[in-house]
């Protein structure tokens, strides 16, 4: 029996399987960043052991570092520490590091992939749920625990339950302005946030082998929120141009190895899933959130649903407490919601491909009266600057936009970037619970073009009908 | 870590399903380097009248009267009962930290998000998965009675009510086996040793590309 692309990917990482079931994993890489890693490292210190492998990890800073001038530094003071602790735990372990002021530091979702760190077939792991994103490059990336960093650090492997295989089939082509995150989105909204708890999901299908590398990040980065351990894409000639040339990635004969073991990476013709869904590309609009949850979301075309169309009584009241909150009616016509803010960046969408899509809609306009703010935050400093040799930050500037340092700014807002009480935002994030982006904010998600589209217009439109 | 055999405690209902971990703990706590000291933060939006910082003293901020854990009669409550896929969004351990550093070791709910789940175990904090019909009737007992209390044995995967019900549950051998016996998984795996070297000898060969 042919084998699913997981387990091909799980057997080759597996260094000994326990006679309960679990299994103990290799870990390749490891990527590392300041929120979840100080406690990991300190338990290190405090129990005498050393890195496994150092050379595995490498971190950057990305949630707490300010978009706006650095040579400031950073002004808040405990957001500052943790920041020092991870330069100094990086220094003290022997760990590298894309610290703040260089040009790679960036999320560390956009900065793996772009340095080379995720290589098809690899197993990632990170201290962040979104790790998911690695799953582009046919590789089993994880989010774990601090608990879990510091198991990896220490041992340079996980104890792990292997999950169950469900592979999601689009069918035909994406129409045009159809891009990942509106896959992504879709998706959810079919199976639910916790649709894929308990499965490794596999994307399939001509629709997806379409998407470039970017939009299978977007894709993968979002399979945490349909509840999946991981999400992955086979590995093909997009891929394996895109790795091609990268810092990490490597050359010569190590390379034309590499090539030939990747080109196995994608499920067997005969594999069996614990799971199938098939999908048509076709039915794909664009998307928008309207609820505290991925899950509560529509094509820009719909209207807020009644609550008499809910499924049962939780589900009924999970829409009422979102109604209240997002400050919204039944029955609300989509695209005549009106935004405050727009933020354009985060894991899911802050690559240099995204800040094109949304460029190419606000070239020569200008934001709508109604928007206080629209933000442009690169993903990392070689997004920022790409986009910058491509005239793209002008083109921002130009239309009102904000055009800032890279982090992960206001997809979570733990830096300053936030959304104050009761303030809309189109966000090209990937989270919109309650205080996500702000005590009270209200965050909707949606692709790049569209958040730009919302800019301009100041509220949602469809970008099938933008000119 | 606190080994968990045994618990008799207080439940407390959280009747929401979807509760994420932004929601256990909002992010501006995340900005502490240490493990512990959460507990007063647990669910911050939801508690307190006011937005919350780290450092900041709570016992005089306002709390929102009408929040579960505000009322006095789940005041010192050590098993949370909540709903379907508890625990989902980020990975962020500081929420099981938030969850016992309050008080709570045991969190009931038809279902938890991966991470959540699996963070729990780490931290010495028993998630039992029990059916929905199942979760349905807790909450209903636990609402028809002040002081409702369970009895929760890790050893013989049960839980029993006060009027004697015993309620059986799965948990994973090897998970049971740390937590029963508080046991450190990096210890346990520190003595596979070779086993990881040999898996790097042999990988190091196979993929040169991955610099082992
Ligand atoms: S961009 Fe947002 S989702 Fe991604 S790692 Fe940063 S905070 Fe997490």
């Amino acid at each position: 029996m042919g084998r699913a692309l997981f387990d091909k990917v799980w057997d080759q990482h597996v260094v000994k399987a326990n006679e309960d079931g679990s299994t103990l994993l290799y870990i390749d890489r490891h990527l590392v960043h300041e929120v979840t890693s100080p406690q990991a490292f300190e338990g290190l210190r405090l129990t005498h052991r050393k890195p496994w492998r150092a050379s595995a990890a490498v971190a950057t800073p990305d949630h707490n570092v300010p978009t706006t001038d650095r040579a400031k530094g950073i002004t808040d003071p405990i957001s500052r520490i943790q920041v020092e602790a991870l330069d100094e735990n990086c220094r003290e372990f022997g760990i590298t590091e894309f610290g703040m002021n260089d040009v790679r530091q960036g999320v560390v979702h956009v900065m793996g992939p772009e340095q080379g760190l995720t290589l098809p077939g690899m197993t990632v792991v990170c201290g962040d749920s979104h790790t998911s994103t690695h799953g582009a490059f046919a590789c089993i990336a994880m989010g774990i625990g601090t608990s879990e960093v510091e198991h990896v650090l220490a041992t340079q492997c996980l104890i792990q339950q292997k999950p169950r295989r469900m592979r999601i089939t689009v069918e035909g082509a994406l129409p045009a302005g159809i891009t990942g995150k509106d896959v992504a989105l879709y998706i959810i909204g079919l199976i639910g946030t916790a649709g894929g708890t308990g499965y490794a999901i596999e994307f399939a299908g001509p629709a997806i082998r379409q998407l470039s590398m970017e939009g299978r990040m977007s894709l993968c980065n979002m399979a945490i929120e349909a509840g999946a351990r991981c999400g992955m894409v086979a590995a093909d000639d997009t891929t394996i141009d895109y790795v091609k040339g990268r810092p990490y990635s490597p050359t010569g004969e190590d390379w034309d190895k590499a090539v030939a073991a990747w080109r196995e990476l994608h499920s067997d013709s005969d594999a069996v899933f614990d799971k199938e869904m098939v999908l048509q590309a076709s039915d794909i609009a664009p998307q928008v959130s309207w609820g505290t949850s991925p899950e509560m979301v529509l094509p820009v075309s719909a209207s807020v649903p009644h609550l008499a169309e809910a499924r049962d009584a939780v589900q009924r009241e999970c829409w009422e407490r979102a109604l209240l909150y997002m400050g919204l009616s039944e029955g609300e016509v989509i695209s005549e919601i009106a935004v405050d803010k727009v933020f354009i960046g985060s894991c899911t969408n802050g690559r240099i491909e995204d800040f094109r899509a949304a460029a190419s809609v606000v070239k020569g306009k200008k934001l709508a009266a109604n928007v206080k703010l629209a933000m442009a935050v690169p993903g990392s400093g070689l997004v920022k600057q790409q986009a910058e040799a491509e005239g793209l930050d002008v083109i921002f500037r130009e239309a009102g936009f904000e055009w800032r340092e890279p982090g992960c700014s206001m997809c979570l807002a733990m830096n300053a970037d936030r959304l104050e009480p009761g303030e809309r935002c189109a966000s090209t994030s990937n989270r919109n619970f309650e205080g996500r982006q702000g005590m009270g904010g209200r965050t909707h998600l949606v692709s790049p073009a569209m958040a730009a589209a919302a800019a301009i217009a100041g509220h949602f439109v469809d970008i099938r009908d933008w000119s | 870590m606190q080994a968990f055999i045994t618990l008799s405690g207080l439940v407390a209902p959280m009747d929401r399903a979807n509760v994420d971990t932004d929601a256990i703990i909002p992010k501006q706590f995340l900005k502490s380097i240490r493990r512990s000291g959460y507990g007063p933060y647990l669910f911050d939006e939801w508690r307190y009248e006011d937005r919350g910082e780290p450092g900041m003293d709570c016992t005089h901020r306002p709390l929102k009267t009408d929040f579960v854990l505000n009322k006095p009669r789940y005041k010192g409550a050590s098993i949370l009962l909540a709903r379907e896929n508890f625990g989902c969004g980020s990975s962020r351990e500081h929420a099981p930290w938030a969850i016992l550093d309050y008080g709570f070791t045991c969190v009931i709910a038809p279902s938890f998000a991966d991470i959540f789940y699996n963070n729990c175990f780490k931290n010495g904090i028993l998630p039992i998965r029990l059916d929905a019909a199942m979760v349905d009737r807790l909450f209903a007992a636990c609402a028809a009675q002040e002081g409702y209390s369970l009895t929760v044995d890790l050893e013989a995967r049960s839980i029993t009510t006060p009027d004697g019900e015993v309620i059986g549950f799965d948990v994973d051998e090897f998970r049971r086996h740390c937590l029963l016996n508080g046991l450190d998984d990096i210890g346990l795996t520190l003595l596979e040793g070779d086993a990881i070297r040999a898996y790097e000898a042999r990988r190091k060969a196979e993929a040169p590309w991955l610099g082992l």
